[in-house]
């Protein structure tokens, strides 16, 4: 087994003292599609947020323990802040492109990486849109406004947008909550060939998505992680009873 | 119902005496103030700044000139301390302080005018007259004076404007490796701009209006000015000075100057309204 990309240990995430995510233990592989579920306030988005330090954003935010990237923990005081959130890169439930082209929303996070030259500019939107399966429905027209795009193809945008940065993690939150179930099954194709170049993380409601589009499920309650394992196994064989009650609709 | 329609008949009759008042006193300034323009002679009468009424000479070009200074002094410092505020309110003060500022900001709106020039006229005026020579009575100080006095108005508009950018914007920006910085020229600045445009033109607009702590700080001398530190006449200083001991040709050239103004300011608010409108029209679409 290769060494995992990310470890999470004895992770807590507070919001005005009151904790959201507790004393959390998990690891996240390379080439892996890791899907997340869980009733609501169970912690699941601020755990994503964790992981690319935008709950930095929150002054009420405080944590303890540590979250490893490729063995440096992501919570030091010399980290580039800018440059891990190239490397974790988040797609939000809601696809927000900012107000410009297809064009320049893809390579917003190349520029501000510092990237200027036109061709591989150029290159690697056509790549990043390639992998989100978005390039033949917008190749003809990057310099459109960006709104003008359905939601789900807004949302396979948004992907592109990070991959283009080509993260060593891609964190979705809950990608698929406001699509179609055609835009639903591209992108989750879309996860499926990605995986070969990053690892996945996948927050979801919806139980039926983390069970067809992940490897492994973990099951979050209440802030805490109650079970992690293989897809299939946790989802026919639950080790806790918790998550076998959430599974049949008994709570949440 | 009866009583419902009877109630909505009296408001009626309420709301249009006053908007019926306004119409009455913007007529009666252009009745008493646009004919002696055209006996002047528009030319004459805005591009002359030979301002003698007991001659008969009235040119209001000096006035124009010194309204127009002031004006754009006090607009490049209220956009620097507005929008400087504005950011760091929105972006990254904590709540706190947000909550605690802002209504502060708010009760300088309240200050009475004359309260500005008089710390004016007891400060900032020896301060520039040691400082940087000249009389202190100046472009600059009435622009300094003025640039407070707009600096709420500006404020709290260019606020608005950014507190109605969408925050999945900034998270997004931040997300894709942004600072806070970049976010906020990049992002915020540019997805707000045509708020922040109209906020600007309105504090102009109440800039070019101002009259008490223009008089007590600007000099009112009757000259063109050629530098900042020239003091200089506006157009309301002018009404205001001399409205006490005009009659006939003279008191309808002090209305005609209201006349001016009156269009300047009506034109400015057209120009902010026209471009809140924009953003309002934009953001449907969107």
């Amino acid at each position: 087994m290769q060494a995992p990309r990310i470890v999470v240990q004895g992770f807590t995430a507070c919001f005005d003292g009151k904790p959201a995510v507790k004393n959390l233990d998990l690891e996240i592989f390379p080439n892996e599609r890791l899907a997340i579920i869980g009733p609501a306030s169970s912690g699941k988005t601020t755990f994503l947020r964790s992981l690319n330090r935008l709950n930095d954003l929150d002054h009420g935010f405080t944590h303890s323990g540590k979250i490893l990237h490729d063995g440096k923990d992501i919570y030091d005081a010399d980290v580039d802040v800018a440059e891990l959130r190239r490397k974790i890169g988040m797609v939000y439930a809601v696809p927000v492109p900012l107000p410009w082209s297809i064009y320049d929303n893809l390579v917003y996070g190349l520029r501000l990486a510092g990237i200027r030259d036109r061709t591989t500019l150029d290159e690697r939107v056509e790549k990043a849109l390639g992998y989100a399966v978005l390039w033949d429905e917008v190749k003809d027209r990057l310099h459109e406004p960006a709104n003008v795009l359905s939601g789900g193809q807004q949302q396979r945008l948004c992907i592109a947008r990070v991959l283009v940065l080509e993260p060593d993690v891609l964190i979705l939150d809950e990608p698929c909550s406001g699509l179609d179930p055609i835009s639903t099954g591209k992108i989750e194709d879309a996860l499926v060939a990605l995986k070969e170049r990053t690892s996945i993380v996948l927050v979801t409601n919806n139980t039926k998505q983390a069970a067809r589009a992940s490897d492994r499920t973990a099951f979050f309650l209440l802030g805490d992680l109650v079970e992690v394992g293989p897809t299939a196994q946790l989802f026919t064989k639950p080790t806790q009873k918790k998550t076998n009650d959430y599974l049949v609709g008994q709570f949440g | 119902m009866k009583r419902d329609r009877l109630i909505g008949a009296v408001l009626l009759v309420v709301a249009l005496s006053a908007i019926s008042g306004l119409a009455l006193i913007a007529a009666f300034i252009f009745r008493e103030g646009v004919p002696i323009i055209l006996r002047v002679g528009a030319g004459q009468f805005f591009l002359s700044t030979d301002w003698e009424p007991s001659l008969g000479h009235f040119g209001i070009l000096s006035m124009l000139g010194g309204s127009l200074a002031v004006t754009l002094g006090a607009a490049v410092i209220g956009i620097v301390f507005s929008l400087g505020l504005a950011i760091v309110l929105t972006q990254f003060a904590p709540p706190g302080l947000a909550a605690a500022l802002k209504p502060a900001i708010e009760l300088l709106a309240g200050i009475p005018s004359v309260v500005y020039g008089f710390v004016g006229v007891v400060t900032l005026v020896p301060l520039i007259r040691h400082a940087l020579g000249g009389p202190g009575l100046s472009v600059l100080a009435a622009s300094i004076v003025l640039g407070i006095m707009i600096l709420p108005t500006i404020t709290s508009i260019a606020i608005d404007a950014l507190q109605a950018v969408p925050r999945s914007y900034v998270e997004g920006s931040i997300a894709l490796g942004a600072t806070r910085w970049q976010t906020v020229t990049m992002v915020l600045l540019r997805a707000a701009r045509s708020g922040i445009v109209a906020a600007v033109i309105l504090g102009m607009g109440r800039a070019i209006g101002e009259t008490m702590a223009v008089i007590m700080v600007a000099g009112n001398a009757l000259a063109l000015p050629h530098s900042l530190l020239d003091p200089v006449r506006t157009l309301t200083s002018n009404i205001a000075l001399e409205m006490g001991y005009a009659s006939g040709d003279h008191r309808q050239a002090l209305f005609a100057t209201g006349v001016t103004l009156f269009v300047i300011i009506t034109l400015l608010n057209t120009a902010a309204l026209a471009v809140s409108r924009r953003r309002a029209g934009r953001r449907r679409v969107g």
